[in-house]
């Protein structure tokens, strides 16, 4: 069954994806560090941390979580990730954008010909409901529909 | 959002398309938080979070000569976070091999933060704001600085006001010398969407303290009652101290750029309660509580059980008091446990101008005899190298622990590792 989310369109695109669930903060640093500095072609989360997403290819995904946490170096990280071409497919936020998520979504879109998709504010049922491995489709608008 | 004449000119390339690009980022970070104007960052320094010349981060480098080239340079001198090397850390042939290739941009990257406005030398660590390195905000100063610790420093201790922004971000508000106006910047945005009541029977360590409200609250503001108790109403030396290190641990186990200490830190003293919402939330944190989130930590050591080859104490930067009372305990220490030198290679970091200091008092021999390193470096950069990773490397540090394989410890533990007392 499909359902449907109405989110904020935060960096504009649209993008179908495999979803990979992340329920607790993000850790943009921690999470992408390693797989950067060592060429991870999957670039597996490298956040011991976060049992959702420790060791999981994050390339091409699409990655659902409340918010990101951690360093201010972020921003930095997630650019840089969607400059090499080592970004997920999208970043879907059940709360509201983070200061660090939206400087590096905002720096890629800018400052890069990369295109990742950010939504935020899809509720917490949108978290709920989405799990690891179900087919997510963004749309223009903010609408994500999970499937 | 509402630019003035001079933005808007800015905005439509007045001084060029790389310039105009800089504020476009700037008008859509500000967009994404309903920001309806801009405002002017404070006359004094910038602190910029990148601080490494790491291979794999060329895209920002390249980003940045992008900026030089088009002249967009920043308005403000500014400090930046630790260097990543430093040969007196204890290596190995390989690992200085590996440091090398990963570290292959920081000549290239630290001429382009001389060109930018850096403001000397030696102006490289992450506690920017101690008193011996001088970048120390104004209450009520607007900054456009990254590191999440040195934000939630600024923002909570000294009273100063920052988002916690993003590298580059930081720096391109320090090109154009403004920054938008939300969150941390608002009144509204100061205010606790949490009460933490602190409930120990003991002074709490600082780092286990702050992860267990980081991890609680994220990015939310918390209000804490009951710390005072334990250090004091007077934001002094070790006050500070304290909260620097706790302010590092609710910004890297969570995502908090500020936090309330009643009766002592510069808002709750002057506003009390009434920064506290009326929907905010209870966090109680008593021994136990404190016990189960030091539990909850993982270890990725392949050997749980394997003895230590290295420690780090300062992640944050130490202060020079702590510097003091860490050189006292290690010495008292040692000579209890009968040893002369610390049984595990320990290193001690702090900022550039600190350790200056530090080594015009004779307890800089004091330390030396003990055989700890003091170093500048950035313990996490050191981490990051691979080699390092695999190693059984302990720190009573929660940033540090975070980011890296790091297996974290209390003070006293540590103490106790590093002069044989845990044998």
């Amino acid at each position: 069954m499909a359902i449907t989310f109405q989110g904020r369109v935060v960096a504009p695109g649209e993008v179908k994806a495999e979803a990979l669930v992340s329920h607790g903060g993000f850790n943009t640093l921690a999470s992408f560090q390693m797989a950067l500095m060592f060429g991870d072609k999957q670039v597996k989360c490298g956040d011991q941390n976060n049992p959702d997403l420790y060791k999981k290819p994050m390339l091409g995904k699409a990655l659902c979580l409340p918010e990101t946490i951690g360093s201010t170096t972020g921003g930095m990280v997630l650019y840089t990730a969607c400059a090499l071409g080592k970004q997920p497919a999208c970043m879907l936020f059940s709360k509201p954008i983070d200061s660090l998520a939206a400087s590096g979504a905002i720096l890629a879109a800018n400052w890069t010909d990369s295109n990742m998709p950010v939504i935020d504010k899809l509720g917490e049922e949108f978290l709920s409901y989405v799990k690891d491995g179900m087919t997510v489709t963004v749309g223009a608008d903010g609408i994500v529909t999970v499937e | 959002m509402n630019l003035t004449k001079e933005q808007q000119s800015l905005l439509d390339g007045s001084k060029g398309e790389t310039m105009a690009k800089v504020v476009k980022t700037l008008v859509m970070y500000g967009e994404a938080f309903d920001a309806e104007r801009m405002v002017p960052v404070a006359e004094g320094f910038g602190h910029t979070v990148i601080s490494f010349g790491i291979g794999v981060m060329t895209p920002v480098y390249d980003l940045y000569e992008k900026l030089l080239s088009a002249g967009a340079v920043s308005g403000q001198k500014f400090t930046a976070d630790p260097r990543p090397l430093d040969k007196n850390v204890p290596s190995s042939l390989l690992k200085d091999i590996v440091f090398r290739v990963m570290y292959s941009q920081q000549e290239r990257y630290e001429e382009q933060l001389r060109k930018f406005g850096l403001r000397g030398e030696n102006d490289y660590t992450c506690a920017c704001y101690l008193p011996q390195v001088g970048n120390v905000p104004k209450r009520g100063d607007i900054l456009s600085w990254a590191e999440s610790s040195a934000v939630v420093y600024a923002n909570s201790v000294l009273g100063a006001r920052c988002n916690r922004n993003s590298g580059i971000i930081e720096l391109m508000g320090s090109i154009a010398g403004f920054v938008p106006e939300f969150g941390l910047l608002t009144d509204d945005g100061r205010k606790a969407d949490y009460v933490v009541e602190v409930k120990t029977s003991k002074k709490p360590e600082a780092q286990l303290l702050g992860s267990a409200v980081g991890m609680k609250v994220l990015e939310k503001v918390p209000y804490i009652k009951g710390l005072d108790q334990w250090i004091g109403a007077e934001l002094n030396e070790s006050a500070t101290a304290y909260l620097k290190d706790f302010g590092a641990a609710t910004a890297s186990n969570g995502s908090v750029g500020l936090y309330h200490i009643e009766a002592l830190t510069p808002e709750a003293k002057d506003f009390g309660d009434s920064l506290i919402r009326p929907d905010a939330q209870v966090y109680v944190i008593d021994d136990t509580e404190l016990e189960r989130v030091k539990n909850s930590y993982p270890c990725i050591w392949k050997d749980m059980d394997a003895k230590p080859k290295l420690c780090f104490m300062g992640c944050p930067h130490m202060t020079l008091g702590q510097l003091a009372e860490w050189t006292d305990k290690v010495a008292a220490a040692l000579q209890q446990n009968g040893h002369r030198k610390v049984v595990i290679p320990t290193v001690f970091t702090s900022a550039p101008a600190v350790i200056e200091e530090f080594k015009k008092t004779e307890r800089y021999q004091k330390l030396m005899d003990c055989g700890v390193v003091l170093s500048y470096i950035c313990p996490l950069m050191y981490m990051n190298n691979p080699l390092a990773k695999k190693m059984p490397v302990i720190t009573s540090s929660n940033k540090l622990r975070t980011y890296t394989s790091a297996r974290f410890y209390s003070d006293d533990e540590i103490l106790k590792f590093i002069t044989g007392g845990a044998n």
